[in-house]
């Protein structure tokens, strides 16, 4: 069973201000979250990078697998998925996911803590 | 026999081989192993000893690799066999034996002909004799060979390569009498007629003449002509040595050499005898292949097996004075009823002829000449039916000679006795590269001519050989290369559309970035090209494992002046950077943020530094020795050059990093052949190395061109790299580009240096398109709000340097806190790491 807090929307940054295929990071309630603008959508997760543990999948490559819209962490290239959070690459592992949207040209962020 | 004291006189090639071979068999070392070696030094390639002339150092014709259990007596040559005692006794002492191996080689023959004593007079056999010929050589003008067969023709060469005027005298009709018929020597002479060697055929030499300084002065000939000659090489055959033997009481072959039947083992059953020494059932074999296998059965009858000589592929291919040779099988047509074919072309100066049986079915043997690339798929068919019909086969490509026709009993890799059955088996078994082939069957990995084949295997066996590049894109770097270049397209998301699929991933992304760098195509974060960006590029410096960068300023060729480098440490200690100097003679600063990094780049701009592109797929340094400016032995400005190489090409994006370096002598202190491109000054300009790394796979440059010019050194370099860039895979270093191309080093030559492909006219224009528009990327960045705007910690707190980048100290420096386990594992030994202490030595009582 898998609980799910969900926490208020923080304004980020403007949407202009996000590269699309590129990530930022940004401090959500003392959290680092990665950010990641595609073509069509807006993702949030962890900036953690789980299997290194440096803050740095901000600075990953953005791309697709079979569709999936991912991120490589710049460290050594595991490949997450930005929907769910999991990696591609090593079963079991994975990065919290956040909510992420955009909203009159402002981009908004709300944590989950999943537990 | 199982064990004991072993003893090997000689230590040449299959003297070498023998121990190698025999230490690979018996790893618990029962035997231990006594080399008694005349030579000073342990074995050497002799097979490539003209390489000595190319620049080739003593050091890289090396075959010894030091072993546990063998002892080598170098310069200590053995006088005697006592049989009786089972001793052999040296200059020195005695050592006794249960098994004695022969493997004392060959000497030159010298014909019985008065002046052969005289100084001048040299045979062409070891080192030493190359080294006395090169300083006789000194000061002289003209000199003869006396032997116009394989030897004959390699000293020649050399004696070409010393800068003599050469003549060449030969008794037989014919160039090379052994291995090709007359038609086939008479295209070799037009080769070597165009060299300036003068060929004197059919006639003997009666005499060598003494001058005025008591050394050679000339050639007596049996027409009754004379030839001025100051240095004479004497290249007329080679005999088998078998005093000790003879000595001994062993009985010999009709020929000479040391008589053993098909085990190697002579009529005392202590004492074998290999390579060109032993009379295998009568027969003294003259090249390395049969004594290689005569080693190898040795070496297996030690350890008990029943290995017997094989029957001798006297099968060679050569290039001699840069032409290639081969023969094959019956190569003179002596088998009964025999039929030829042959294909002569005056103009493209390719003589081939095949012997074929009686019936026209199957092949015998044969010659080529000029162009010997069908020689692997011939050799493997002799004995066997036509793999294609002959004058496919003798086509000047060899296109019709494919592997794909040959029988599973048909050798492919000759030098390690692989058959097409064994490279088929392994296909089956899952191998489904050449690389993996290679690595599973040894096949290719001595000579590499039959790797042709194995592609070949592959193709035939229906195994596809992917060169997609990933998900996105299904053509490989090069062919996207050529897309992007022929195509004009100056965007990833354009490229995709119309050549690939999805929306790219961290492999194809920053290849297509690399492509559009070299294409010229503005700074590397301009516009959509920063997003396809590694994180090195995209911050222009080095990711660490905590999620800091490092940064490395250019210091050209690894000079700097003492007010730079006050400015690097006051950078340094001002951002409390860890400061380390690299392997490339420059210096890395360590623990940057990311805010930070442009503050540090304002103060190295502000004092002359620019980008080093540590972080790039890109040249990095150019390497040097102090050079003749300082240096005592020094012959050229090293440092000048590599300031000026590394000037030139510094910020050209490629498949890979490129290193570089430059070396003022032959001594090497720069280190040049680890390099991508490496060069060495000579008394008289620049050699070129070309293809060497070091890394997980180290590997030596190969010489590309010697002597040259800077002006020459510099358009080489530059079509060798643009031509690199354009063609090589992902990731491929120069040195497995070399390797993968077919045709190798010779390839490269004719496409960059006689631009047999019409190429270099537009390589050119390409590195001076990359010189013109070279500027630096910290600066652009620096000078443009966009780019500027990238370098924050978080885009909503721009105030708050990233909380997880701590450092504890280490030695007096700054690194990095290891406080970050991964989530759901144990901590490893990294996140455990101590620093280094050394501990007082234990005393025991």
């Amino acid at each position: 069973m898998t609980q799910t807090l969900t926490l208020t929307w923080t304004t980020v940054c403007l949407l202009d201000r996000l590269e699309p295929d590129r990530g930022v990071a940004a401090l959500v309630d003392g959290v680092q979250i990665a950010l990641f603008r595609t073509a069509d959508e807006l993702f949030a997760i962890d900036n953690r990078d789980p299997v290194s543990g440096a803050y740095v999948l901000s600075r990953g490559i953005v791309g697709s697998r079979g569709g999936v819209p991912t991120v490589a962490s710049p460290l050594h290239k595991q490949v997450y998925d930005l929907r769910s959070g999991h990696c591609l690459d090593l079963p079991g592992v994975a990065v919290a996911r956040h909510d992420a949207r955009c909203r009159n040209g402002l981009v908004e962020v709300r944590l989950r803590q999943e537990g | 026999m199982s064990g004991g004291e072993l003893v090997v006189i000689g230590n040449g090639m299959v003297g070498q081989r023998f121990v190698d071979a025999l230490h690979a068999r018996d790893p618990e070392g029962t035997w231990r192993v006594t080399v008694l070696a005349e030579e000073g030094r342990p074995a050497y390639d002799r097979v490539r000893l003209s390489a000595y002339f190319d620049g080739v150092s003593e050091s890289e014709l090396n075959l010894h690799t030091p072993l546990d259990g063998v002892r080598l007596r170098l310069g200590e040559p053995a006088t005697a066999v006592d049989r009786d005692r089972q001793v052999v006794t040296t200059a020195v002492g005695e050592y006794r034996y249960d098994a004695l191996v022969l493997a004392t080689g060959s000497y030159a023959f010298v014909p019985p002909v008065a002046g052969t004593e005289l100084p001048g007079v040299f045979v062409y056999r070891t080192l030493d004799d190359l080294a006395a010929i090169r300083a006789y050589a000194r000061g002289r003008r003209v000199g003869a060979v006396i032997g116009g067969g394989l030897l004959g023709l390699e000293a020649a060469n050399a004696l070409r390569l010393l800068g003599l005027s050469t003549d060449v005298v030969e008794f037989a009709p014919r160039l090379m009498p052994v291995q090709v018929d007359q038609a086939g020597g008479a295209m070799l002479r037009r080769y070597v007629d165009e060299l300036g060697v003068r060929t004197h055929l059919g006639v003997a030499t009666t005499a060598i003449l003494q001058g005025p300084d008591g050394g050679v002065a000339a050639l007596e000939l049996s027409d009754g002509t004379a030839l001025d000659a100051e240095l004479v090489v004497v290249a007329a055959g080679i005999r088998p040595r078998d005093q000790l033997a003879r000595d001994a009481g062993l009985p010999l072959g009709p020929r000479g050499g040391v008589l053993v039947d098909a085990t190697c083992r002579t009529a005392d059953e202590r004492i074998w005898a290999v390579g060109e020494c032993a009379a295998v059932d009568g027969t003294c074999h003259g090249l390395v292949a049969p004594g290689y296998a005569t080693a190898e059965v040795v070496a297996d009858r030690l350890v008990g097996g029943a290995a017997t000589f094989p029957g001798a592929d006297t099968a060679t291919k050569l290039k001699l004075l840069g032409v290639d040779v081969a023969s094959f099988g019956d190569a003179h047509g002596t088998t009964e009823g025999c039929l030829d074919v042959t294909f002569t072309d005056p103009a493209t100066r390719v003589y081939a002829k095949l012997v074929l049986s009686d019936d026209a079915h199957t092949l015998l043997g044969g010659v080529l000449v000029g162009d010997a690339s069908a020689y692997p798929t011939l050799r493997a068919s002799v004995g066997g039916p036509l793999p294609a019909a002959p004058l496919a086969l003798l086509a000047p490509d060899g296109g019709g000679a494919d592997a794909g026709a040959l029988p599973a009993a048909a050798q492919v890799c000759s030098c390690n006795a692989v058959t097409r059955g064994d490279v088929d088996a392994a296909i089956a078994d899952g191998c489904a590269d050449v690389p993996a082939l290679k690595a599973c069957t040894r096949a290719g990995t001595s000579c590499g001519s039959c790797v042709p084949m194995l592609k070949q295997l592959l193709d035939a066996a229906g195994v596809a050989q992917s060169s997609a590049l990933c998900e996105h894109f299904d053509v490989s770097r090069r062919e996207l290369f050529e897309i992007v270049r022929v195509r004009g397209i100056r965007t990833f998301s354009r490229l995709v559309a119309e050549h690939g699929r999805g929306r790219g991933c961290d492999i194809c992304k920053p290849v297509v970035a690399s492509i559009l760098a070299s294409l010229g195509g503005g700074h590397v974060l301009d516009g959509e090209q920063a997003s396809l960006q590694d994180t090195n590029d995209h911050f222009l410096a080095n990711l660490q494992r905590d999620g800091s960068y490092s940064v490395v300023p250019r210091i050209p060729g690894g000079e700097i002046t003492p007010e730079k480098l006050i400015v690097i440490g006051e950078v340094a200690r001002d951002f409390q950077l860890y400061t380390k100097i690299t392997g490339g003679q420059r210096i890395d600063l360590f623990g940057a943020r990311v805010e930070q990094l442009p503050q540090i780049w304002r103060r190295l701009v502000d004092a002359g530094f620019e980008s080093g592109h540590a972080y790039g797929k890109a040249l990095r340094t150019v390497k040097s020795c102090v050079g003749e400016t300082w240096c005592r032995y020094g012959v050229q400005d090293s440092v000048g050059l590599a300031v000026a190489l590394e000037l030139r090409y510094r910020g050209l994006r490629a498949p890979h990093k490129l290193k570089s370096a430059v070396s003022g002598c032959a001594r090497e202190c720069a280190e040049a052949r680890s390099k991508d491109f490496g060069i060495i000054a000579t008394e008289t300009g620049w050699n070129l190395y070309v293809g060497g790394n070091g890394g997980f796979r180290p590997r030596h440059a190969d010489l590309f061109a010697t002597d040259l010019s800077t002006e020459a050194l510099i358009r080489l370099i530059d079509r060798f790299l643009i031509y690199y860039i354009r063609t090589a895979d992902r990731l491929q270093r120069t040195a497995g580009w070399i390797e993968a191309m077919d045709g190798g080093l010779d390839h490269l030559r004719s496409v960059i240096v006689d631009d047999s492909l019409g190429l270099c006219e537009d390589l050119d224009a390409a590195m001076a398109r990359h010189v013109s528009s070279y500027s630096d990327e910290w600066r652009d960045v620096l000078d443009d709000p966009d780019r500027l705007r990238r370098y924050t910690s978080f885009v909503n707190a721009p105030d708050v340097p990233d909380p997880s980048i701590t450092f504890t100290r280490e030695r007096g420096q700054p690194v990095p806190v290891r406080d970050q386990s991964p989530t759901g594992s144990e901590p490893t030994n990294n996140q455990r790491r101590q620093p280094v202490t050394l501990g007082l030595p234990e005393v025991r009582r």
